[in-house]
């Protein structure tokens, strides 16, 4: 059994002092239990591979027990560390089978616990170079061209492949542009087809060869007939008779024909 | 080393919106060897270096770019506005996390962190710098989230495998001077500005 060292007990009343005048801001400081166990782990310079368990449970508890104090909510998180702690007390407070193996045994209870404080230490300093890194836009700055808006179609990179996510990602943020429509009307109005809307985009492609979703929709902004344009592309998408790209990253996505535009081609809608 | 070939690129680099990458760029010079396009953009490199002007040509993101020299950014954001924040804590190890880990799931990162962070991932998914790779093939279909190209580029690295290694970041990590000072803010006059001590450049 440990004898829990006397210095310590003094220690964390400095700690909580400083707690109650800024609580604030430490608690910021703590980017979860991880990082509070790391934290006492230092202030009592002790090893990581070697935690004494008695001490920095006992701090553990403190700290939240201060936390509740202050009337602050504890995360379920520091809940869960505090009983893995004191599992671990508790393990290391049953007697040692064979009473001559004390100090090592293969099944160390602090063991699991001990790597994943390390390897959080990892993330954690991994962090702090990331932070430390010039970043661009507040450190480290480029040439600032601006974004013309047919350029980005004719890219000279090439346009990006847009993926399914930044479509749907398109999709969503039109329909937030969307008023909240009120429904007194009842009656089907004229209901709008999926197979007249692919026509639409196929004509409008043939005439300007390129095409950005707000374009198709902007004339007729409601819900309807953005997510019926959407139905459109998709259809139009799996019968690989567009392409959709991005100019730009996270910029218009537009839609080109997948194929030379073929004027006597007659799409056969009636599968739709 | 092809003078004229130099400063042609030096041109394209200079006109692109976008960092261009060695390939666009052999694609677009036709007329010279591969071999020529590349020992003439590390001559380039070289001479930005050596110049030691405002800006150099930097590889980032698999693009050749002008960029300023961090020194100078107290001076340039006199002019330019910059809306770019600061990374917190939670968002640069979450950010750690998924470049070093990726694929990987949102359920994985928070075991890392002992911490949920959910919120962090929707800030980091808003701001770009990870994004959704796909679904994981286990019960629940749970997203992967991986890192962008945005995020190379923010943090001006050419590629993931320009990374340090984990284990190289441990290696820091064992200079108790770093590790030692970070902790603290009991004693507010104590706080040390984090740029101050951090092993870079």
């Amino acid at each position: 059994m440990h004898a829990e060292p006397h210095h310590h007990s003094d220690e964390y009343l400095p700690l909580l002092d400083g707690l109650h005048e800024q609580y604030s801001v430490h608690l910021d400081k703590f980017d979860g239990p991880l990082d509070l166990l790391l934290h006492l782990i230092k202030k009592n310079e002790l090893d990581i591979c070697d935690i004494s368990i008695a001490i920095i449970t006992r701090q553990y508890l403190d700290f939240i027990k201060a936390m509740k104090d202050l009337n602050l909510e504890v995360a379920g998180d520091f809940l869960v560390m505090a009983a893995t702690l004191l599992q671990i007390k508790s393990r290391q407070l049953l007697p040692v089978v064979e009473p001559e193996d004390q100090e090592v045994d293969e099944t160390d209870p602090r063991e699991e616990l001990i790597r994943r404080l390390q390897e959080y230490q990892q993330y954690k300093d991994a962090g702090m170079l990331f932070g430390a890194r010039a970043q661009l836009g507040r450190e480290v700055f480029v040439r600032t061209a601006s974004e013309p808006v047919l350029v980005a179609a004719q890219n000279v990179e090439g346009p990006l492949e847009a993926s399914l996510f930044e479509l749907v990602d398109a999709f969503r943020v039109l329909l937030l542009k969307i008023p909240v429509e009120t429904f007194h009307d009842v009656a089907p109005g004229d209901s709008l087809s999926i197979a007249d809307c692919i026509n639409d985009i196929l004509s409008q492609l043939q005439e300007y060869n390129t095409v950005q979703f707000i374009d198709l929709v902007k004339d007729e902004l409601t819900r309807e007939r953005v997510i019926v344009t959407f139905l459109a592309l998709l259809e139009l998408c799996r019968l690989k008779l567009i392409r959709i790209f991005q100019g730009s990253e996270h910029g218009s996505i537009w839609f080109v024909p997948a194929v030379a535009a073929d004027p006597s081609e007659v799409i056969n809608t009636d599968e739709f | 080393m092809n003078s004229e070939l130099s400063a042609i690129i030096e041109s394209l680099i200079f006109t692109a919106d976008s960092a261009l990458s060695t390939d666009r760029l052999c694609d677009l010079l036709t007329e010279f060897e591969r071999g020529e396009v590349k020992s003439a953009l590390s001559g380039l490199v070289e001479y930005y270096q050596g110049r030691g002007g405002g800006f150099e040509l930097i590889e980032v993101a698999g693009g050749w770019q002008f960029r300023t020299r961090p020194a100078f950014h107290s001076y340039i954001t006199r002019h330019i506005k910059t809306r770019a924040a600061k990374f917190s804590q939670s968002a640069l190890e979450t950010l750690a996390i998924v470049a070093y880990r990726q694929p990987i799931t949102r359920a994985e990162v928070e075991h890392l962190r002992g911490v949920d962070c959910g919120g962090v991932l929707k800030t980091l998914l808003e701001k770009h710098l990870v994004r959704i790779l796909g679904k994981k093939d286990i019960p629940g279909r749970p997203l992967i989230y991986g890192t962008s190209k945005e995020f190379l580029e923010v943090f001006g690295l050419k590629d993931l495998k320009s990374l340090p290694t984990l284990r190289e970041i441990q290696a820091l990590g064992e200079q108790p001077k770093f590790e030692r000072q970070e902790e603290l803010q009991l004693e507010p006059d104590k706080a040390i500005p984090v740029e101050s001590y951090l092993p870079f450049e």
